[in-house]
């Protein structure tokens, strides 16, 4: 096995380039537990450490781009202002160790369906940047995940950023777990709000085959919220949406949870992000 | 391959290190420093916390590669001599509310509890519970560590 230690990024995209096979390393909370395990035997691993160039943030036109290697830990001490959700949602990340060390590059690369920041990255309408030496693209996040642990990034290509717009509605998440630390979501939801435009969006993870949208219900809330008058939400528009929420959901039966306990907790979340995330609007009770 | 690091302000360099294995596995197999545990292997138990450039990080998950160049401190590292009097008041808070039983978990507590009380030096309890989210004892039920951090922040 090689050990390549990149100093930058252009040295980076190149060492991909020549080694298609290496395995990508930042946090290591997924790698390393494969590799302590015996799971895997990659001809290379390729430490992004060392790359400051994806440890920086900072706007991009209307949209923040945030490398991919900030970690849980700083998403939540610098950008929970920027990335409401996101920072809530890294909150619920592992425990202070991992989250000082895991990063949401890390996690769009295992793309795992039950990734915590994936909900609120979809719900925010993210983008991800794709880089090789054949150049750059950024894909919608709703594109990114083809299948469990699958996503549309190709052997050559790093995950260099995520961008999300810059001036976010509402944000909210929720996660189930068996306790408050050290889970790996039963389920988990993100909702957005945007006022201005008056759109809704969502996030489902850990309960299909991929982190999901919730696209009818999204439609529904947008067109049912009392968005001119900042009333109460009506008790069975939250019912309707928190049941399209679970109807979105492709989950299956498994160690953590049975298919039609994570449709019913969607639904639950769903109408609980609602609330809190129409009383961040100043929306009535 | 070759990994050098500055572990409790000494420089130390591991040779014929595995480019797969662990910061964990360098510390304790090359470097003779035991203290950190080895247990779980996937950064479930915390039980190998150790400070990497001043953050606690779980040694087991850092490829030995990339602590190339970086500062370790471990248990070990935080008394600055010999003997139970030079112990950190971390250390001395919990051997004196007996925190300690196996053991196992204890270094890896030390850590984390020496890192809450640097950023908040006086944590309330579910400040600690939070702290010590990712540290699991199953020996203690958590009582007497929270005394333990009790102590060593009013000490």
């Amino acid at each position: 096995m090689e050990f390549l230690r990149p100093s930058d990024w252009d040295e980076a995209v190149a060492a991909k380039a020549a080694h298609p096979d290496a395995v990508p390393i930042a946090g290591g909370t997924d790698v390393m537990v494969d590799l302590n395990f015996d799971r895997s035997r990659p001809g290379a691993l390729l430490d992004l450490t060392r790359v400051t160039a994806l440890t920086d943030w900072g706007t991009d036109g209307d949209l923040l781009r945030i490398g991919a290697g900030v970690t849980y830990r700083r998403l939540i001490d610098e950008l929970a202002g920027r990335v409401p959700g996101l920072a809530m949602a890294s909150r619920t990340v592992g425990s202070p160790q991992i989250r000082n060390r895991g990063t949401v590059g890390g996690n769009l690369g295992s793309a795992s369906p039950a990734g915590d920041a994936h909900p609120a990255l979809l719900a925010a309408g993210a983008l991800v940047e794709l880089a090789s030496v054949r150049g750059t693209r950024r894909v919608p996040v709703t594109d990114f995940f083809v299948g469990p642990k699958r996503s549309v990034r190709t052997p050559d290509e790093l995950i260099a950023a995520y961008l999300v717009p810059a001036d976010p509605g509402v944000e909210q998440f929720a996660k189930v777990g068996t306790r408050n630390a050290m889970v790996i979501a039963v389920c988990s939801f993100a909702l957005s709000l945007d006022a201005t435009t008056r759109t809704v969006g969502t996030g489902i993870g850990s309960a299909g085959p991929t982190p999901l949208r919730a696209t009818e219900a999204a439609d529904f809330l947008a067109a049912e919220l009392p968005w001119e008058s900042l009333g109460p939400v009506p008790a069975a528009v939250a019912a309707r949406f928190g049941e399209l929420v679970g109807a979105a959901a492709r989950p299956i039966d498994d160690v953590r949870g049975r298919a039609d306990y994570r449709r019913h907790a969607l639904a639950v979340l769903a109408r609980r992000t609602l609330g809190w995330a129409w009383a961040d609007l100043g929306g009535a009770a | 391959m070759k990994v050098t690091c500055v572990v409790n302000g000494e420089t130390r360099q591991a040779d014929d290190v595995w480019p797969g294995e662990s910061l964990l596995y360098v510390l304790r197999e090359r470097l003779g420093l035991p203290g950190a545990k080895n247990a779980c292997e996937q950064g479930e138990c915390g039980s190998c916390t150790v400070y990497l450039d001043g953050l606690p990080v779980c040694a087991c998950l850092v490829a030995a590669g990339q602590a190339e160049g970086r500062t370790v401190t471990t248990v070990e590292g935080l008394a600055p001599g010999a003997g139970e009097e030079q112990l950190d008041r971390v250390q001395k808070a919990f051997l004196a509310t007996g925190a300690v039983q196996c053991g196992f978990c204890t270094p890896g507590l030390i850590v984390a509890v020496h890192d809450l009380l640097a950023r908040e030096p006086e944590p309330s309890d579910p400040d600690i519970r939070e702290a010590l989210a990712g540290n699991l004892c199953r020996c203690t039920g958590y009582e007497k560590i929270m005394e333990a951090v009790r102590l060593a922040a009013a000490s």
